[in-house]
């Protein structure tokens, strides 16, 4: 458009040739901007190139000092040390890549349990805080600020060392409907299941395909004829209903394994580890007052006309947050949750503090510690955690392009 | 007919004073008024033990354990070790070079927080710049007929602060190159700020320092030995710099394109453009979440523990260990709560100050 501006190399976008400027003011080479920043990534791409020669090297030349062989042949040998709690089997015997294993999943456990937990009570108190009742709006704001506002790692060593660890040994354990609380744990009557558990699963997966048909030929019969239908509590009836039909019809294919008390611990049942407590407690409590605030904006988002709107139409309290406020804010809810919830993953790593065998603890502390391979142990470390923020920012991306509002 | 002008009447007793207002915020509607009722009581039944617990029958005064009867809080239990709680394991006669350090931070703060004073610039400069120099032969010594003190004395909250301002004050300059180089037009600059800002972002902090305290010594020739002090502080800043480079970023592209165009336009190069024009603007929209990033920041400073630097936390941790005071764990930790609580809890007040001022928006506010 403005091309008799002469070309003096400010913009580093109208940086195009001109063919009709004279020699004379053709700019130097350093004030062209294309040449300069041609300059500048050659430049950096030497600065990298030699950044990471030279940490290489040295690594190489260290490693080989103390007597350490890089590669990943040492994830088949044999470990050697026990895990306190392992969803696979586990052994001594297992090789290094199993604890790999153990601890992935074990931070997967915590960390969905964590979500789960942090999510419920975020938001109830995330709606509690915008509570027209003085002391409920009070009490959420000040369990956020009291949360908030403490480092994680603290409140995860005062629920372990200060609370689980201070309850009486298995002896005096507290009892509660045949489980127990000690400091060793909870320990709960397990469900062992037997011959034909199988088809129980199976009708709880044909009742969630159900459910979801079911959801989808309301919404059409709705906007259609306008008639609704209760899909919420339907759908529960079908989820709890047909797997419990079933297994009454298979003749209840499952037994209870009853804890014991056996000299000084006990035998039998399902023993939740305290590390496992203190980490889903504080987890959960601590990024709860994280998801109250974003929950909190994102109805304050919502703009103050929906909800007047929604009661001139004449809809309840309830009705309005159902259908008005609460499916807007979702949008703007959403985003940050994920956020957070990658950030709870994240944290689940400070049970190394306290010793539950997530996969820093095992594999980064353990594993590292006896193999001294930390280049790669690091590595994998890392890349898992890599991996889920990755996956967890497509997903928002692809969140983001779908729920972007179409504007007139 | 006569019209006579009435008094107003006063509003109904029961819509004003404390009655109105209990009955407007606390009672309006049947189950307001249960949820009140229910939760008053739970508040009372559980505050009062918490307060006869931890005031008023705590021991307060006293030396040794003998001075806690057990009924309540052992205070003496901190009263007995506040030394190493502030200061760590510093040699006691040099206490004064902690103290004169904290004074002179708190002093630029506070300059730089009032609204009336003046030539805030000069007292951000000095902070970002000159404190930091000052600080180091404070704390470290070793020069101007100071003492040395090595790092591995440090520790207690002054650690936690050092921690904290180095891990600010380094990551900022760092933050703004990657920022601005996520903005570039140069493809491979970008890449390679997108690629650094998001691996630190995606990782954990704890495996940082893992990393930061296992392969950092591998990455550079044997004779170059860190400290253990330096090696975390290398981590946290590196980790730090990539959320740091996000908030320089929001502030960034909240500047109206206009501003860039006109900076154009004028005839700017680059970096006139981005000191003269952006910059200026946008840092004052970046404060608050720069102070937001400082409380992450304050708050992740306790996982230093874990590669055995002993700040406020683990300080708190090794006094519950010791055999002349077990049993009041919760009184430690309750104390190193305390401590965080009250930095980080005025730092957000006033980051939340700032936006409202900043920040004149149309949500859904009554």
């Amino acid at each position: 458009m403005y091309s008799d501006i002469p070309n003096s190399g400010h913009k580093p976008d109208g940086g195009s040739k001109q063919p009709k400027a004279s020699p004379a003011s053709r700019p130097k080479f350093w004030n062209d901007p294309q040449k300069r920043s041609l300059l500048f990534q050659t430049l950096l791409i030497a600065a990298l190139g030699f950044f990471f020669y030279t940490v290489i090297d040295n690594t190489l030349t260290n490693l080989e000092q103390r007597g350490i062989t890089t590669g990943f042949d040492f994830l088949t040998q044999e470990a050697g040390f026990g895990i306190s709690m392992s969803l696979i089997d586990y052994t001594e015997a297992s090789s290094y890549g199993a604890t790999f294993v153990v601890g992935l999943l074990n931070t997967i456990l915590v960390a969905v349990l964590g979500i789960i937990a942090a999510t419920i009570l975020g938001f109830i108190i995330g709606v509690a805080r915008l509570s027209d009742n003085w002391l409920i709006s009070k009490i959420s704001a000040w369990y956020i600020e009291i949360f908030r506002n403490i480092p994680l790692l603290l409140q995860i060593f005062f629920w372990y060392f200060a609370v689980l660890r201070a309850l009486p040994h298995p002896r005096q354990s507290l009892e509660f409907m045949g489980s127990y609380f000690n400091n060793r744990g909870l320990i709960t009557p397990a469900p062992v299941p037997e011959d034909g558990f199988g088809l129980v699963w199976g009708a709880l997966l044909v009742a969630c395909v159900a459910s979801w048909f079911m959801s989808r030929w309301a919404h059409k019969r709705q906007d259609l004829t306008g008639q609704q239908f209760p899909i919420f509590w339907a759908s529960v009836g079908l989820i709890i209903g047909l797997p419990l039909l079933m297994f009454l019809l298979a003749g209840t294919p499952m037994s209870i394994d009853h804890p014991e008390l056996k000299g000084f611990n006990f035998r039998g049942g399902l023993t939740i580890i305290p590390e496992l407590i203190a980490l889903w407690l504080a987890l959960s409590i601590y990024t709860a007052a994280f998801i109250a605030e974003t929950v909190r904006a994102g109805i304050l988002a919502v703009s103050h006309g929906q909800t007047e709107a929604a009661s001139a139409l004449g809809l309840s309290k309830g009705k309005t947050l159902r259908f008005i406020v609460i499916p807007q804010a979702m949008r703007v809810i959403i985003p940050p949750l994920t956020s957070q919830y990658l950030n709870l993953t994240k944290n689940s790593s400070l049970a190394t503090a306290i010793g539950y065998p997530d996969l820093v603890n095992v594999f980064a502390g353990t594993t590292l510690n006896q193999t001294g391979q930390a280049i790669e142990v690091i590595a994998m470390t890392m890349t898992v955690y890599l991996t889920l923020s990755l996956l967890t920012s497509l997903f928002m991306n692809w969140y983001n392009s779908r729920m972007q509002l179409t504007e007139r | 007919m006569k019209y006579d002008e009435q008094p107003t009447l006063p509003p109904p007793a029961n819509t004003i004073g404390a009655v109105g207002w209990m009955r407007k915020h606390l009672f309006n509607g049947p189950y307001n008024s249960i949820a009140t009722l229910v939760l008053g009581y739970f508040l009372i039944s559980w505050m009062i033990p918490i307060f006869q617990w931890s005031i008023f029958d705590a021991n307060w005064i006293g030396e040794t354990r003998d001075a806690c009867t057990g009924d309540g809080a052992c205070w003496v239990f901190i009263g007995a070790r506040l030394n190493q709680f502030l200061y760590g394991f510093y040699p006691e006669a040099e206490y004064w070079r902690l103290n004169l350090a904290f004074i002179l931070l708190m002093i630029a703060i506070v300059w730089l927080v009032l609204p009336q004073t003046p030539r805030k610039g000069w007292m951000a400069i000095f902070l970002l710049v000159i404190f930091p120099v000052i600080a180091f032969f404070l704390l470290y010594g070793d020069a101007f007929g100071l003492k040395q003190v090595e790092t591995h004395k440090w520790g207690g909250l002054s650690l936690t602060l050092v921690l904290a301002v180095v891990g600010i004050v380094a990551s900022l300059p760092l933050g703004i190159v990657l920022a601005l180089g996520r903005q570039s037009e140069m493809p491979i600059v970008r890449s390679v700020c997108v690629i650094f800002i998001e691996i630190w972002r995606g990782v954990p902090l704890i495996t940082v320092l893992f990393m930061a305290s296992v392969m950092l010594p591998l990455f550079f020739p044997e004779d170059m030995s860190f400290d253990k002090l330096l090696r975390a502080l290398i981590g946290i800043t590196l980790f730090q710099s990539a959320y740091m480079a996000e908030v320089i970023r929001g502030g960034l592209q909240a500047i109206p394109k206009g501003q860039y165009e006109a900076a154009d336009a004028l005839g700017l190069g680059y970096w006139q453009k981005m000191i003269l024009i952006i910059m200026p603007q946008a840092l004052k929209l970046m404060i608050p979440g720069i102070v937001n990033t400082f409380i992450a920041l304050f708050k992740d400073t306790s996982l230093v523990l874990i590669i055995g630097l002993f700040d406020i936390l683990a300080i708190g941790q090794a006094a519950n260990q010791d055999p002349n005071w077990i049993g009041f764990s919760t009184e430690s930790y309750l104390f190193v709560a305390l401590m965080f609580w009250v930095f980080c809890f005025s730092m957000s007040r006033y980051s939340m100050h700032l936006e409202r001022k900043l920040h004149t928006g149309h949500g859904n506010r009554t």
